[in-house]
Formats: C-alpha cells, structure tokens, sequence
C-alpha cells in the first residue's frame, strides 16, 4: 500500500538517527547529510541498507535500492573530467549531468555558485525523503 | 600470538548465517589488562570475536573474492562482564547484502541456546573496499582473508577429527 509524506518522512528520520547516531530534531528536510549530520561516506552504504529494511514490507520481496540511484557513486570520475569541471567550477555541461544523476535534489540554491566545494549540499534529508517517496509514496 | 577471536565454527549456512565459539580461558593475557585480580575479557575484543565470524561469513558469501574490511559498528550493547571459563557463542546474520558490502545483526551468548545468557548485541557493516574506495588502489591478492581464516571455515566443513 502506498505510503503517506508523513509516513515516509518518519521512516526516514528514524533511519538517519540510528545511521548517523544524530536526534531527531536535527533531521529536519534541510539538514544537509554531510555539513549539518555529520555523514561520511562509508555512512552513506549504511543509510542505503537501513533503508532497505526499514521500507521493506514482505520479507519475500525485499525492497531494493539499486547501487548508485539514490547517492551517485561515480561523481569523483565525474568531477575530473575537463567538460564537467574547470578551475573549480562545474560547467553547464557538469550541471546539466549532476540534475540528470540526482533527479531528487533541491538544485535552487546551488544553480547560483556551483562549485565543487558545496555539491555535497545538494544530498539533504529532504532528497532522501523525495527519492522514498517517488518509491513507496501515494 | 594469534589474532584470531574465535575457535571455531559450529553453524554455517552460506550467505544467511553463522555460529562460532570462543573458550575464555584464564591463560590469555588479554584478561589481566584492564582491572587487576579481576579478569575479564574487554568489550573490543568481543566485538572483534563477532566481526571474525561475521566477515569470514560476509566473504564466504562471494566465494573470498572481494576485500572484506569492517566498517562501521552500528549498536555494540553489552549485557554481562566475560570471565574466564566461559563460553562464548557468536550468533552473525546476514541482514542486508550487496556488491559494496553487508550489514551484520549479531548476539553474543554465553551458551549455545536462546536462553542462555544475553552477552552483548552488535550490528556490523562491512565493506567491499574496491567497490567503495573510487580511485584508491589495494594490493591484488586478499590481504583480508588469510589462511588461519580460511582454515576455521574448512575444519567446519570437513568435520576435522584427528583420529589418535
């Protein structure tokens, strides 16, 4: 059965307090996963897994996340190609690419200084939310 | 000394879970560390005895081919102090597995039963590190596994008795 915003959104949050060991009114939808909850990135296999089980509802068909789908795993090979990236500052070209890769991100803000240096903002509580949502919500 | 934290195995089933065992002994100088005339055998090193049967598990499950490290302790809640004599067994389950790694929910008994007294709980990750560490080179052979490790999973197999 399709699941509610809310619904998901509490799931979520219970993920990222057990994952990130972080209380929950930290986990609000604009806490960045890195900056603000202190992800690393061995946390971000862990999230995947907690939420694997978390939205799983049948044993016999366990929920899935293909590798990469929610958190881009080749944005380091990226990020050193020339098209995507020069003297710092992502192109048209490696914007255009990281909206494709990252379809559930709030873009708003970093569209006015896309750099290298703030793309970890992009992963919010809030893109984890939209992805399960775009999964298991009405 | 040895770097190994369980002796050996008693349960094994492929990709789901495993069983091993540890006899504390009085003789182990780990024991006398912490507190003086009060042996016990450090939380760490329990949680080291899970992570040992947990990642032989973990790699047995891709036949040794990736590079198995532990990662990340999720929850280690300990329940009761370990004193020599006792018997430890380590229950690993398989929660989640994938090409980049595993996750791992464990007990920690002493004795072989459920009802034996609640040791510890302890959830594990572990990770594939080639398939995590874009860029960073390891060497080719799998420094992970070594043949002390192997060689606890093949005397469960084989039933190894040496007949007198």
């Amino acid at each position: 059965m399709p699941m509610s915003h809310d619904e998901v959104y509490k799931k979520v949050q219970g993920v990222l307090v057990d994952a990130l060991g972080v209380d929950a009114e930290e986990v609000t939808p604009k806490a960045k996963l890195r900056e603000d909850l202190g992800a690393e990135s061995i946390d971000f296999l862990d999230i995947v897994f907690r939420l694997e089980k978390a939205f799983t509802t049948d044993p016999a068909k366990p929920f899935k996340i293909p590798r990469g789908e929610l958190f881009p795993d080749d944005l380091p090979t990226l990020m050193n190609d020339e098209r995507y990236v020069k003297d710092g500052k992502i192109t048209p070209e490696g914007l255009a690419e990281l909206k494709k890769r990252m379809p559930y991100s709030d873009f708003t803000e970093f569209d006015k200084n896309p750099t290298m240096e703030t793309a970890s903002s992009l992963l919010t509580v809030e893109t984890v939310v939209n992805y399960m949502q775009s999964k298991v919500g009405q | 000394m040895r770097w190994l934290w369980i002796d050996k195995f008693v349960e094994f089933t492929s990709r789901t879970s495993a069983t091993a065992v540890k006899n504390v002994s009085l003789a182990e100088e780990h024991l006398h560390d912490l507190y003086p005339d009060f042996p016990i055998m450090p939380h760490s090193l329990i949680i080291e005895g899970m992570a040992q049967t947990a990642g032989i598990l973990v790699g047995e499950a891709r036949n040794f081919s990736e590079k198995v490290i532990l990662a990340k302790i999720g929850r280690a809640t300990f329940h009761r102090l370990v004193r020599p004599g006792d018997t430890l067994y380590y229950f690993a389950r398989i929660s989640q597995l994938n090409e980049a790694g595993a996750s791992i929910e464990g007990v920690v008994r002493a004795g072989a039963d459920a009802a034996s007294p609640l040791v510890a709980e302890i959830e594990l990750m572990f990770s594939h590190i080639d398939k995590n560490l874009a860029g960073a080179a390891f060497p080719e052979h799998n420094f992970v596994f070594s043949d002390q490790f192997r060689d606890l999973l093949g005397n469960y197999r084989s039933g190894a008795q040496i007949p007198l």
